[in-house]
């Protein structure tokens, strides 16, 4: 069977998908009363690209398509918004984010079809991501596997055996996107733990790496969807947290905070103006 | 038990193309006839077991049955997290071998004793929790995990243990094997402490006591059917392991006779104390925690002495 792209949309669509997804991570967070906003805006973006031109035939049971891990888990709703606009989830579920009972948490869990892998602990999912990665090159799939992790999440030790074990093996089909937004629960990375010259530690350890605005869709577009070098391949997208909702734009308060009545209104009027 | 264990992964692997073998660069002289026979499905993922259980986790999830292998410490503490977050939480056929638990790396210390993995382990409901007694056994369980779908953990002996008289390799899920009938006293053991128990039950037999001796290879999650039916014959329950007292086979005997509503008296056998503060051979260690057959002996008939100068 042949594995097809889940669409092949112009710039503008994306930026018309990204809007939208947007919206409803605003609309639902304040339904549900629930935080990780601001992680959810910062990597709209980078989503709204993968599932709209870039993976293929994501989310379905195709044994041949390919993976999507959020490895920075806290940003699902993000990951819930997109699977809703590609038909994955119907409004009524989407709606039950958080309720008890429901299948769509502040962390996505493979119980939820086209969930490719449960995650919340950070660290964690590039393993998977390596280990998926290996299989499916083993059996001769096309398949490719694609990773979103934090910044933050880069102090987790484990990445970096995943990163050294995915450069030993020349994992070609495997990539990585960094949400390097400069916050992180307490602060700022920079102040917490400097990851910084993060291009050239991913370099040193043997990817090719690409550094982006992680809110230029077309840039992000032709990071990702590149043809394989001859190592695997993290880009680094740099982001702001809580994009597109000015009060919430590079303040990591909204890593955690959620939205009263008077804020949500400011901010589905931003972005109705946008 | 080592080489069994590879052995038979070979022949298993060479009818279930599913089956890989990861390391965490442990195992020399021990992988590598799996290496010369299945290259591509073998992997030395270098010292890192938290990321091997992650590996091992996307392994399975796109259709592979990994087994992965590091000493008992290594493979069960080091990434508990990554074995609870990862094939306990998506429900995946992922093997994890700890070799030489308890006090098989001797001389190497403390960092090498494994003797909470069996407790951990068993906290997990999604996790079967297997300590096979010898070579035939381990070749049972091997063939049984074929059929599983969930993950197990496998504690491993590191040396070559003699076959349990009476055992003959006979396995099942939550089912004790009783080896040696007697009537006064039951004697459960896991795992290597098979043997020495059975010599205690023949130390025991020439006082006048008369053993019975069962070799529960499965420690699950809860009680089993099984082994209440079984404890409920015993007025006396010896658990031995070689293990810290809380959360292996002793807790698992006491929460059978609590929860069954059992008259059986209870004994646990196993490590007491903490963490080895002397340097030691396996020997000299089990027999510092009462674990030889003249120790475990001594303490069943000092503790039957005792109940019968009460009585």
């Amino acid at each position: 069977m042949n594995v097809q792209h889940g669409l092949n949309d112009s710039r503008e669509d994306l930026g018309k998908i990204a809007a939208t997804l947007r919206r409803w991570i605003i609309e639902q967070s304040f339904a549900s009363k629930v935080g990780h906003i601001g992680a959810a805006l910062s990597v709209v973006d980078a989503i709204a690209v993968l599932w709209g031109a870039v993976l293929r035939q994501p989310g379905t049971k195709h044994p041949d398509r390919d993976r999507f891990i959020l490895s920075k888990g806290h940003a699902a709703l993000a990951l819930y918004s997109v699977m809703r606009w590609k038909g994955l989830l119907d409004e009524e579920t989407f709606r039950g984010y958080c309720q008890d009972g429901s299948r769509l948490g502040v962390h996505p869990e493979v119980s939820l079809p086209g969930i490719d892998a449960s995650t919340g602990s950070l660290g964690q999912g590039l393993s998977l991501g390596c280990g998926m990665a290996w299989g499916l090159r083993l059996r001769g799939s096309s398949a490719r596997v694609y990773v979103l992790v934090s910044d933050a999440e880069c102090n987790e030790g484990q990445l970096w055996e995943a990163v050294m074990f995915a450069a030993q093996h020349r994992l070609t089909n495997l990539t990585v996107v960094v949400d390097l937004n400069g916050l992180q629960a307490l602060g700022s990375t920079g102040a917490i733990l400097d990851m910084e010259p993060l291009g050239e530690k991913w370099r040193a350890f043997g990817w090719e790496c690409r550094e982006v605005d992680g809110h230029d869709l077309q840039r992000l577009t032709s990071a990702l969807s590149a043809a394989a070098g001859d190592r695997p391949r993290v880009v680094l997208a740099r982001t702001i947290l809580g994009k597109g909702v000015s009060f919430m734009e590079g303040r990591f308060e909204w890593h955690y905070r959620p939205l009263d009545d008077a804020l949500y209104a400011t901010a589905l009027r931003e972005l109705k103006a946008a | 038990m080592r080489t069994t264990l590879i052995e038979t992964l070979v022949d298993l692997a060479r009818v279930d193309e599913r089956i890989m073998l990861l390391t965490a660069d442990l195992g020399w002289n021990v992988v590598e006839p799996f290496l010369q026979a299945y290259p591509d499905r073998f992997v030395n993922v270098g010292v890192a077991e938290q990321n091997m259980l992650g590996i091992a986790t996307g392994l399975a999830l796109v259709g592979y049955v990994p087994y992965v292998y590091s000493i008992a410490t290594f493979s069960s503490m080091r990434c508990y997290e990554q074995i609870r977050n990862g094939p306990v939480l998506h429900r995946l056929p992922v093997r994890i071998i700890g070799i030489g638990g308890g006090y098989a790396y001797g001389h190497a210390g403390p960092t090498h004793h494994a003797l909470e993995d069996l407790a951990l382990a068993r906290t997990q409901p999604g996790l079967s929790v297997v300590v096979p007694a010898d070579r035939e056994q381990l070749r049972s369980v091997l063939l049984a995990l074929r059929d599983l779908v969930g993950p197990a953990y496998l504690r491993v002996a590191k040396s070559s243990v003699p076959a349990v008289a009476g055992l003959h390799g006979r396995f099942a899920w939550e089912t004790p094997e009783l080896v040696r009938p007697g009537r006064d006293l039951l004697l459960l053991c896991t795992g290597e402490m098979a043997h020495p128990t059975l010599q205690a039950a023949d130390m025991l037999f020439s006082e006048g006591l008369a053993p019975a001796v069962a070799v529960l290879a499965h420690l699950g999650f809860r009680p089993g059917r099984a082994l209440t039916s079984l404890l409920s014959r015993f007025e006396t329950v010896v658990a031995v392991e070689e293990a810290f007292v809380t959360g292996g086979l002793g807790s698992l005997a006491a929460e059978t006779i609590a929860e069954g509503g059992l008259r059986s008296r209870l004994m646990r056998c196993g490590v007491a104390a903490g963490l080895a503060e002397h340097s030691g051979s396996t020997e000299y260690l089990r027999s510092r925690s009462g674990l030889t057959a003249a120790g475990l002996a001594r303490r069943i008939s000092e503790a039957f002495q005792r109940k019968r100068m009460a009585a």
